[in-house]
């Protein structure tokens, strides 16, 4: 194997070999480790995003407060709605994806290794970008209809915490004009757009992967209707980011151009029109929804049968229902604009359309407590969060059928009550899914299980503090609080469901301090999970615990659903499970096969380029705020010359160094093993 | 054995009964403070917000059970299924097409009879009746402009409508997108720049509605509130005939003509105006004056400052002081300037301002 540690000639520089500590992090084009980081990432934005959301709630906890001025409350909740969907909830998605797709499906990695690296890299740098505008960014009071400007006293009006304030502030939706250069003067609302655009990139280059890879990588015998709902939701996720993130791109360099060179695309006073950018926004916004949920179904999907200990009730109904609700979703964006104005027929048929919604969303809980029904069913916490996200989410939903009937959304819109509907979607829903992912798959991470019982007292918790927080918020919503508000009048008598509020917001903060305690203690103190902690179904609990780089020595051939199940149970006359009398051998038979492969692995090696490529693209947006500086300019044109410079370093890299002399007769024959097909790279497994 | 199963049994029963009864408490305190919101939805005065308020509850109703039928499916599946001690393994049931079916087809059944009515509705609700009597709504970064085409009259932040008849609102803004909403009279509507959006009003009989702009429309978003005054007809007559009329030019001398000083010298008329009945007063206003309220009739208005004061427990005095000492500090980005005013002058300044009745 000396041959593989030579320098090929086609590379400029050494080629990063390590494969512990900081670099091999930084080069690396490992899934797992890319999931991971991808992980911690989210994760460190769901704190921002929650310390954010509590600032706001100690600001609403009393009538007319000035705990925040009303710049710093509209940057907050700006930035607390756009922290949370695009920096928490679709990266932690992308984290679930990135570690278990492969794993799930039999690979060993992703089928473009380093083009993953790169869109986690872009996804980390636009998060840095996108909050570099609490240092950088300005904002203003808007500009008049005759450029008479709107005034702020000295220190920005009542309240405190006001440099808060020179960050966006126009809202997660980024209404036009009111997003607009005119009344969102100041450079934040751009390092809002440019932020989006350049996370934007990072999903469409990620989802473009988990297609290729999924249609391309399974293992053996994996059909389409034998993968877990984890691959078959993360394909539909893949598809719905694949062709709604064009639209919100188009739209988002629109108002770039409106903002920088004046195109006047969404403003009124140039003959553009604010309600295009509604349309377009929520042409990619609705998907975007289901984006955020279906990652979170899938993980249900797979926690619920292990638990339930029975196959998941009409497997191919959750499928397609899962797919039906991509393909409604392209098509029902209008019901966030139902007060706009838009025309009777168009109300009546988006709201019915969003009706429809209901159907395949009833289907999937139905066959949910299918699962669970005539089971045996163990309360573990993965369980219980899964369960928490049935129960919440149909609440969800149901406020949903009640926003569908057009007139009374007409009511309810731009209130709290649809601040309380999408907190139980994408946090009773997404949120509760994730964590009960989190419990499940900790054991792939680390080979430890988490400590039971803070996992129940993190889910008892969150359960209690967030009912406390959201459904108060239906009342709050119905009896007249409008979104949004910096303040409310003590007469209008919403104050005392606002302290519950407040109360129940804190309540999820100590949970979530309850949940990165057991994380990190559990890391290093944990019980031991050997191979197979869940008793599980599917296949990447076959893999060792942790995983070993390589995923599989010896790539599964799957023969049905629940493969690995099959393994270790048959049935009696009743239907009932039976575990194979040699269950214990088969499991450990198992784990040795799969821990010492019989020949190396060969997997891509680690590169520079892809944190490089990106590194680029950040500065060249920062030069796109600046461009009328002579800086702004220069800026635009280095990152312009490190992001094709990578580029061009990338192309003539192979992705695997010693790749070539392994399909080599000699090479077969140095590392001895007849089975050339084990030592193939991850790209070649989409041949077997 | 026996009995311990059975204690058992019991055990978890009385946890489940005691889980539900603190669900209906707390359902139950949802209750306490329905009173004193008065931007309810739940109170509506006039046919449009009743007809929404009549598809509300049903829907209402058809979701409380499914959410109990769901939850207690949940519930109950725990209940039953949990394992247990020498619980046998489970059967591998992987579905029922049958079972499929049904909750895919009741589902839509339910759906489409919701659907019916929520169709005519929207078709019933949109648009103004022909003889409907129009006002003209404009919104402001933070106010709401109410212009009365027919009578000719043009006002701020209380919209004074005749009870028990349509009211058809035309609406459109002057700056970035706004949203007008009575919960008492009907749902909201965007008021967009460039463009115009119907919205149907009705007040069956005399009385306050409160309101408020409700989409995030910029930094003071939550200081844009809205007031429609019902007046039965012969009080609205009489409304329309004072409104039309032009303020009083105060005598010379006065406290008031002072505060009529102040308001020519101290910038207000780049932005405001005043009609004056008399000839010599009515080149006051600057050409092209930047929009803000009309003050002619400034003391009729219960409300200023986009609805939201003088606030509770305040009076319009003191509540006046604080706002015109600085405008921007109460409410943050307001065009309306700190002119540094005196405290002389602001009370000459009230002093005329609450003589325009």
């Amino acid at each position: 194997m000396t041959a593989t540690a030579e320098r090929p000639q086609t590379t400029i520089f050494r080629r990063p070999s390590s494969t512990t500590g900081f670099w091999s992090w930084i080069t690396t084009v490992d899934h797992k480790k890319i999931g991971i980081m991808y992980g911690y990432a989210a994760f460190v934005f769901f704190i921002l995003g929650g310390v954010e959301a509590l600032l706001l709630r100690i600001q609403l906890a009393q009538a007319n407060a000035e705990f925040l001025t009303a710049g710093a409350y509209n940057a907050l909740f700006t930035m607390h709605g756009t922290t949370m969907i695009f920096l928490f909830v679709m990266p932690v998605g992308a984290a679930f994806m990135n570690y278990l797709l492969p794993l799930l499906i039999g690979a060993r990695d992703v089928a473009f290794p380093r083009l993953n690296a790169l869109s986690w890299w872009i996804f980390l740098f636009g998060g840095i970008f996108l909050y570099s505008t609490f240092i950088f960014g300005t904002s203003a009071p808007p500009v008049g209809i005759d450029g008479v400007g709107g005034n702020l006293p000295a220190g920005g009006g009542p309240g405190t915490f006001n440099f808060l304030a020179d960050s966006p502030n126009g809202g997660w939706f980024g209404y036009q004009p009111n997003a607009g250069p005119f009344y969102s003067a100041g450079t934040a609302m751009d390092y809002w757009a440019l932020g989006l655009q350049i996370l934007g990139l990072a999903s469409l280059i990620s989802s473009i992967n988990f297609i290729v890879t999924i249609l391309n990588m399974r293992a053996k015998g994996m059909r389409l209707l034998r993968m877990p709902v984890f691959v078959w939701m993360s394909t539909v996720v893949a598809f719905l980011l694949l062709f709604s993130l064009p639209i919100i791109a188009v739209a988002l360099f629109m108002v770039m151009f409106d903002r920088q060179f004046g195109s006047l695309f969404f403003q009124p006073v140039g003959g553009g029109d604010p309600v295009l950018w509604q349309h377009l926004f929520w042409l990619f916004g609705h998907p975007e929804v289901y984006v955020l949920i279906l990652p979170a179904m899938g993980i249900v999907s797979e926690v619920l049968p292990v638990f339930s200990r029975k196959p998941l009730f009409g497997y191919s109904a959750i499928v397609f229902a899962g797919a039906a609700i991509g393909f409604l979703g392209f098509g029902v964006w209008a019901h966030h604009m139902l007060a706009s104005g838009i025309t009777p027929v168009a109300q009546a048929a988006f709201g019915l359309a969003t009706m429809t919604i209901a159907i395949p969303t009833g289907i999937k809980i139905f066959n949910w407590i299918g699962t669970m029904w005539m089971g045996r069913i163990q309360l573990k916490t993965p369980m219980l969060f899964a369960i928490g996200f049935i129960a919440m989410f149909t609440i969800g939903g149901l406020s949903g059928v009640i926003h569908s009937i057009v007139p009374s959304d007409w009511q309810q819109t731009d209130t709290y009550f649809i601040v309380a509907h999408l907190h139980y979607v994408l946090f009773g829903g997404s949120i509760f899914g994730i964590f009960a992912g989190m419990y499940y798959w900790f054991p792939k991470l680390t080979g430890r299980v988490m400590n039971d019982k803070l996992g129940k007292l993190h889910f008892w918790l969150m359960l209690i503090g967030f009912n406390l927080t959201f459904a108060p918020m239906h009342w709050l919503g119905l009896q007249g609080m409008i979104r949004r508000t910096w303040k409310y009048a003590p007469e209008s008598g919403l104050e005392p469901w606002n302290v519950a509020v407040t109360i129940g917001a804190f309540i999820i903060a100590l949970s979530i301090a309850v949940f990165m305690f057991n994380w990190y203690n559990s890391r290093r103190r944990g019980e031991a999970s050997g191979l197979d902690p869940w008793d599980a179904r599917t296949i990447e609990w076959m893999s060792p615990n942790p995983t070993p780089e390589y995923n599989f020595a010896v790539p599964p051939v799957v023969i049905r659903l629940d493969h690995f199940w099959h393994l270790k149970y048959d049935q009696d006359e009743d239907g009932r499970a039976v575990p194979k009398a040699d269950k214990d051998e088969i499991l450990a038979q198992i784990e040795d096969e799969q821990l010492n492969p019989v020949v190396p692995i060969q997997l891509p090696n680690p590169t520079y380029f892809p944190i490089v490529m990106a590194l680029g693209i950040p500065i060249v947006f920062y030069g796109i705020i600046y461009h009328t500086t002579l800086w702004g300019k220069a800026l635009i044109v280095i990152g312009v010359i490190i992001s094709l410079a990578a580029l061009i370093g990338w192309g003539m890299e192979p992705l695997e160094e010693p790749h070539e002399e392994s399909e080599s007769d000699a090479e077969i024959a140095t590392v001895g093993g007849e089975e050339a097909g084990i030592a193939e790279g991850a790209g070649e497994d989409a041949d077997v | 054995m026996m009995p311990s199963r059975m204690g058992r049994f019991r055990q978890r029963f009385s946890r489940l009964v005691a889980l539900i009864g603190a669900l209906l408490l707390l359902g139950a305190c949802s209750l306490i403070g329905i009173e004193d919101a008065p931007l309810t939805t739940f109170d509506p005065a006039g046919p449009f917000a009743e007809q929404i308020d009549g598809l509300f509850w049903p829907v209402f109703w058809i979701a409380v059970v499914v959410f109990i039928l769901v939850q207690g499916a949940i519930l109950v599946a725990i209940f039953l299924f949990r394992d247990r001690e020498g619980a046998k393994e489970a059967k591998q049931l992987h579905g029922s097409p049958k079972l499929e079916v049904l909750w895919t087809v009741v589902p839509a059944l339910i759906l489409a009879v919701i659907a019916v009515p929520t169709t005519a509705a929207v078709f019933e609700l949109t648009g103004c009746d022909s003889d409907a009597m129009v006002i003209e709504v404009i919104g402001h970064q933070w106010w709401f402009e109410y212009h009365y085409p027919d009578a000719g009259i043009d006002t701020a932040n209380v919209m004074v409508v005749p009870a028990g008849k349509e009211i058809c609102a035309k609406m459109t803004s002057e700056d970035v997108i706004h949203n007008f909403w009575i919960p008492a009279l009907n749902g909201k509507r965007y008021l967009v720049p460039g463009q115009t959006t119907l919205l149907r009003l009705q007040a069956d009989e005399p009385g306050e509605f409160s309101g408020a702009c409700a989409e995030f429309c910029g930094l003071s978003h939550s200081l844009m509130r809205a007031r429609v005054v019902a007046l039965d007809q012969a009080d609205y007559d009489a409304w329309v005939a004072d409104q039309q009329k032009g303020a009083t030019l105060p005598a010379e001398g006065s406290d008031v003509y002072d505060g009529y000083q102040v308001f020519l010298s101290k910038g207000c008329t780049q932005c405001h105006t005043a009609r004056f009945d008399d000839e010599s007063a009515s080149q006051i206003v600057a050409e092209g004056a930047f929009g803000g309220p009309d003050l002619t009739h400034f003391a009729s208005r219960g409300t200023f400052a986009g609805a939201t004061l003088p606030e509770e427990g305040e009076t319009r005095e003191v509540a006046l002081k604080r706002w015109l000492a600085n405008p921007p500090n109460v409410k943050p980005g307001s065009f309306m300037p700190n002119l540094a005013l005196t405290e002389q002058e602001i009370d000459s300044l009230i002093a005329w301002l609450e003589s325009n009745t």
